[in-house]
């Protein structure tokens, strides 16, 4: 591990970004509107007194959603592309280490996604009044958390990609599964035996349950700080496989 | 005529006035196989370089010349054979600090700048800011090193690549057709600026399919269909060849070898 070559490395891809504007605004406005229009969906709901609002809910899951599908779509493109245009080749022939350059995309998109759930937090909470028991800090960690394993898994994905059409087509098989199995439309106890086994080990369920473990407690639980300690073991192993899938020698 | 064809590449090192070996070689193949699924790419390729010069490496295109360029940078996988660069095997990570190599198609990023792209590359050899301003003048870019690499000619594009490659001043740069859509003018200043660098001790191994390029080169390495036909310097192409024209010269020299094998062949089947 070399620090210039990460920082280089993350320096030079939030540089590409910066000149792609359309890409800047998916990443930091497309949440906030999507967040606009979950809450304008329930604004007439009818609830029993007590009973917490469905934005409070779902608002609070696509916090986490957000980040992990935006990150993903934009990493395994960036990637894709990087590996397409020999880049990839040409920098594998200088003395970059493999983990330099995964880590390099990490920390350059995890800082946007740091600010991202920055936005789209700061909107939940301030305009549309979400409520929850836990600190909107946990809530950013957590978005961080799986936005880093967006990212991972486009790395990975990336690999089996040859075109950036085929890597779209990973959209609904390595995302939705995830967006429809983590307790968001049906709650995981409910789910029969063999979707909830499925559910247990796709990455996104935990970062559902660590959301709920905030928003139903004000302070920061044991069951939250697994679920985020689960998720980084998971992006760590994610990474791993993806640096298998950087090869300097090819036949 | 048959029997002169076997022994061509070592007899030509051997009897050529110029190559007098100055030390070890720069590059130094040995038998070197490569296959891609059933086809054979390469089919036992030896030959030295010496250090501080200008090698050409010509062919006809899918005459092997790319996967002997990738197999001498070592990403590569040889099926037999060995490569020794700068005394270490190919591809032994202390080489990559000083080997450098240019793709054929350009590999930058278009949506970086010219000074971005190779401020990144150069970051990968502890490169200052002073080397990457030299690397884009060295390529004649200064007046655009501010602007998006997309949006630069075909020309501009390519040079960009290969400043990406001088930044980091490598012992041995290994460039893949880097003159192809370059205006004449450009092309004599490229090579004007390789012969600078051989001069001061960089070794270069540049493949053209253009044969009029060979007569910059101070040795030339001729490969068709995986073989190599000879080693040589472009003086003795003419003089085999028995034309001036190098590109006639090097016809010559294939079907020479064509129907030396032709020879060796009948003389086989009547064995």
């Amino acid at each position: 591990m070399n620090p210039r070559m990460m920082f280089a490395t993350a320096r030079r891809v939030l540089e590409q970004l910066r000149h792609d504007h359309r890409s800047v605004a998916l990443i930091l406005v497309v949440p906030a509107l999507l967040l606009a229009a979950v809450y304008y969906l329930f604004e007439n709901e009818t609830l029993p007194p007590g009973f917490p609002r469905t934005f409070d809910r779902v608002g609070l899951m696509m916090l986490a959603i957000f980040p992990f599908v935006v990150m993903f779509l934009v990493t395994s493109i960036t990637m894709l592309r990087e590996r397409t245009t020999g880049t990839l080749e040409r920098l594998l022939t200088t003395p970059i280490h493999k983990a330099d350059l995964l880590f390099g995309y990490a920390i350059a998109f995890s800082l946007m996604a740091a600010l991202q759930s920055l936005v789209a937090t700061a909107v939940a909470y301030w305009i549309f009044n979400l409520d929850i028991k836990g600190g909107p800090g946990y809530v950013v960690m957590i978005a961080v958390i799986n936005a880093v394993l967006g990212v991972a898994l486009g790395l990975l994905c990336s690999a089996f990609a040859r075109t950036e059409f085929q890597a779209v087509q990973f959209m609904p098989v390595v995302v939705v599964p995830q967006i429809l199995l983590c307790g968001l439309f049906v709650a995981r106890e409910h789910m029969n035996g063999f979707l909830e086994s499925i559910s247990n080990v796709l990455p996104l369920t935990y970062s559902v349950d660590a959301l709920q473990q905030i928003a139903g407690n004000t302070d920061a639980t044991q069951a939250m700080w697994q679920d985020a300690v689960t998720m980084a073991g998971i992006v760590v192993a994610v990474l791993v496989l993806a640096s298998f899938t950087l090869r300097r020698r090819t036949s | 005529m048959s029997h002169s064809s076997s022994g061509n590449s070592t007899s030509v090192n051997s009897t050529s006035g110029r190559a007098k070996p100055t030390g070890p070689a720069a590059v130094k193949a040995t038998g070197v196989h490569v296959t891609r699924g059933r086809k054979k790419i390469l089919r036992g390729i030896d030959f030295a370089i010496e250090p501080g010069r200008i090698t050409g490496l010509l062919g006809p295109s899918g005459s092997g010349k790319t996967t002997l360029m990738r197999a001498v940078v070592g990403v590569q996988r040889l099926r037999a054979g060995a490569i020794e660069v700068l005394g270490r095997p190919a591809g032994t990570p202390s080489l990559r600090h000083v080997v450098g190599y240019v793709t054929q198609a350009p590999s930058v990023y278009p949506d970086l700048s010219v000074e971005a792209n190779v401020r990144y590359f150069g970051a990968m050899h502890d490169a200052k800011a002073s080397d990457a301003a030299e690397a884009i003048a060295a390529v004649g870019l200064e007046k655009l090193a501010r602007q998006k690499t997309a949006s630069l000619s075909g020309g501009e594009f390519s040079r960009v690549s290969l400043a990406c490659a001088l930044v980091s001043h490598p012992q041995l740069l290994v460039l893949d057709e880097p003159t192809v859509g370059l205006d004449p003018v450009l092309r004599a200043e490229l090579w004007d600026r390789f012969a600078a660098m051989a001069a001061t001790g960089t070794t270069l191994i540049v493949s053209s399919h253009v044969m009029e390029e060979a007569s910059h080169c101070s040795s030339l390495l001729l490969l068709r269909d995986g073989l190599l036909l000879a080693q040589l310097s472009p003086t003795e192409l003419s003089e085999r060849g028995r034309s001036h024209d190098l590109e006639k010269a090097f016809l010559h020299i294939i079907q020479e070898s064509e129907s030396a094998n032709r020879n060796a062949s009948e003389s086989q089947v009547a064995s």
